[in-house]
């Protein structure tokens, strides 16, 4: 047995490296070439035909001023401060209902997951006609609560909250799989014992439950997080970014930046900015959640 | 006698729940039989039923060229990310090499990266190599995937050194071992990336906008996003609902088929992501 493996030694060596070589190629064409060429643009202005031109920082300082840039991460905070309390308050209750020896578990759970796999696009292009303010089948079922129709997505206020609304529906059953997974690897003797020291559901739930799935919360936070970041399709279907600008996404503009208008050392610039902002917002996050619990 | 009240009264809220979240499907396939002036009703069922919404949309756009696109470019990209991440794992995993350690802490890193940031550069780079319109921007960058390497990678840990010895002596490569050993044992993680991988593929919006300007080169999600914001649709709902049903039937489809497959397989992606 020892024989093999000491010839091994150089063989493993170049194995590995051979192994691995597809993943090189991946990292140095698709992360690390764009990764540095993207600092690069940061700096220049460039309209993808023709020459790079130089200008120093002054795609950060027009960054630094521009309204849209600064809306766009305004309503990335709206959507986020709707979408993710929302998200994990009904995920984590809907999971805790399931949890609880319901029959046709299963039946229920693959219900919620549905919309997780259908295309986004196909979502959205669905919820569009349902926000319709004077057809949509959601202001129909408002008007039998005698309730007035509610402008989902033609109204600058509303606009986004209706967008993070939908994004719950589409997403939840994700998280509400994730709770599940979560819950159902807490020992059961813990609850016995808090059963013998006569606590009650309330304190079962804050004291052994919220403690055991606190890592399933950070995934949550951070998946859902990451999500409000990257809207794009959602606005880029539904309102095109309006009404007056209250669905613009970080990413949609973006897109209109280097695609509309051609200025990809700007529309750099801004990718830049997100990331350093997501990366930012999740370490925050990442701190509060481990102080708290 | 309390608790079977409640437990009634928990199963109806929870039907009730689950109606929302399948009703809207049910509405919008209903809308696509639907006359025209009855798409917007609040019932899936109208006075009558015909395919006219699927024949204008499918006389609009050409949806089975972009269905074709999909399924290519979808089951090719699959099948790469499975090959070529799992090559990664089973070295990072299973073999002593210099650097290793470097490099998993290279796509750990890659991991949290943002794709805001390297959006714009990819784009110039397939204009660089002059794919735009082409398989190849739609399917290259998306041969392999941190998440499935780090996902095979600690997978293949499990599995005994027993039988890695035994297969040295019996003269098999390093692939062959990987191929012929350890994919047959890994079948819970293959399903998992598979699944995961095929179904982000399928679904993404965003990539295709950016690299595909040509009708016949487009993948659904692109094709029938424009098609319901760029005007072709005139405002004829029943049209756009059939396009968004075509895109989603597939998937819907195997999704029933491999249900459990699928929520397993997410459960895991979120927890170890």
């Amino acid at each position: 047995m020892k024989f093999p493996a000491v010839i091994n030694i150089g063989g493993e060596q170049r194995a590995g490296h051979m192994l691995v070589a597809p993943y090189y190629i991946f990292f140095a064409m698709f992360l690390a070439y764009p990764l540095i060429f993207s600092f690069v643009l940061v700096f220049h202005r460039w309209s993808i035909v023709g020459p790079l031109e130089w200008v120093g920082l002054s795609n950060i300082f027009e960054l630094g001023g521009d309204p849209l840039f600064w809306k766009s991460i305004g309503n990335t905070l709206i959507f986020l401060i709707i979408h993710v309390p929302l998200q994990v308050g009904f995920a984590l209750v809907l999971a805790a209902i399931l949890n609880s020896k319901i029959p046709a578990q299963g039946v229920f759970r693959a219900a919620f997951f549905l919309p997780v796999v259908v295309s986004g696009v196909a979502v959205t292009i669905l919820w569009k006609q349902m926000f319709s303010t004077n057809l949509g089948i959601l202001n129909q079922v408002l008007y039998e609560f005698g309730i007035d129709p509610v402008p989902w997505v033609t109204d600058p206020s509303w606009a986004m909250p209706s967008i993070a609304m939908m994004a719950t529906w589409k997403n939840i059953g994700l998280y509400v799989v994730l709770f599940l997974a979560g819950l159902q690897g807490i020992p059961k003797h813990l609850y016995d014992a808090a059963d013998i020291d006569g606590a009650s559901t309330v304190q079962k739930f804050f004291h052994i439950t919220i403690p055991a799935i606190n890592p399933v919360f950070m995934v949550v936070l951070i998946l859902s997080t990451l999500g409000g970041f990257s809207l794009f399709i959602e606005p880029y279907v539904i309102t095109g970014g309006g009404p007056m600008n209250s669905t613009l996404s970080g990413v949609l503009y973006i897109y209109r930046q280097a695609f509309s208008f051609f200025r990809m050392g700007y529309a750099a610039t801004i990718g830049f900015a997100l990331a350093i902002i997501v990366m930012g917002v999740i370490i925050i996050q990442r701190r509060f959640v481990e102080r708290e619990v | 006698m309390k608790s079977k009240i409640k437990k009634i009264f928990l199963i109806s809220l929870l039907a009730m729940l689950a109606l929302m979240f399948i009703y809207p499907f049910f509405w919008m396939i209903g809308g696509t039989l639907k006359p025209e002036i009855e798409v917007m009703n609040f019932s899936p069922f109208g006075s009558s039923w015909s395919l006219d919404s699927y024949r204008i949309m499918l006389g609009k756009i050409p949806l089975f060229r972009a269905l074709f696109n999909s399924i290519i470019v979808s089951l090719v990209s699959t099948f790469s990310v499975l090959v070529l991440s799992s090559m990664t794992g089973y070295a990072l995993a299973r073999l002593r090499f210099r650097g290793r350690s470097l490099i998993f802490n290279v796509i750990l890193f890659t991991m949290v990266l943002p794709f805001q940031l390297t959006l714009i550069p990819l784009y110039v780079l397939m204009v660089k190599f002059g794919w735009v319109d082409s398989y190849a921007a739609l399917i290259i960058p998306y041969t392999m995937s941190a998440f499935a390497i780090l996902l095979f990678r600690q997978f293949f840990m499990q599995i005994p050194n027993d039988l890695i010895d035994a297969a040295r002596i019996d003269g098999l490569s390093e692939l062959g071992i990987l191929f012929r050993i350890f994919w047959p044992l890994s079948k819970p993680a293959l399903i998992t990336v598979g699944i995961i991988h095929f179904m982000g593929i399928w679904n993404e919006a965003l990539w295709p906008m950016i690299v595909v300007r040509k009708l016949s080169m487009m993948t659904m999600p692109q094709m029938v996003a424009l098609y319901a914001v760029g005007g072709q649709a005139e405002s004829q709902v029943g049209t756009q609902l059939a396009a968004a049903t075509l895109m989603s039937l597939p998937i819907i489809i195997i999704y029933l088929v491999l249900q459990r497959h699928f929520i397993a397989s997410m459960a895991t992606s979120g927890l170890k992501g």
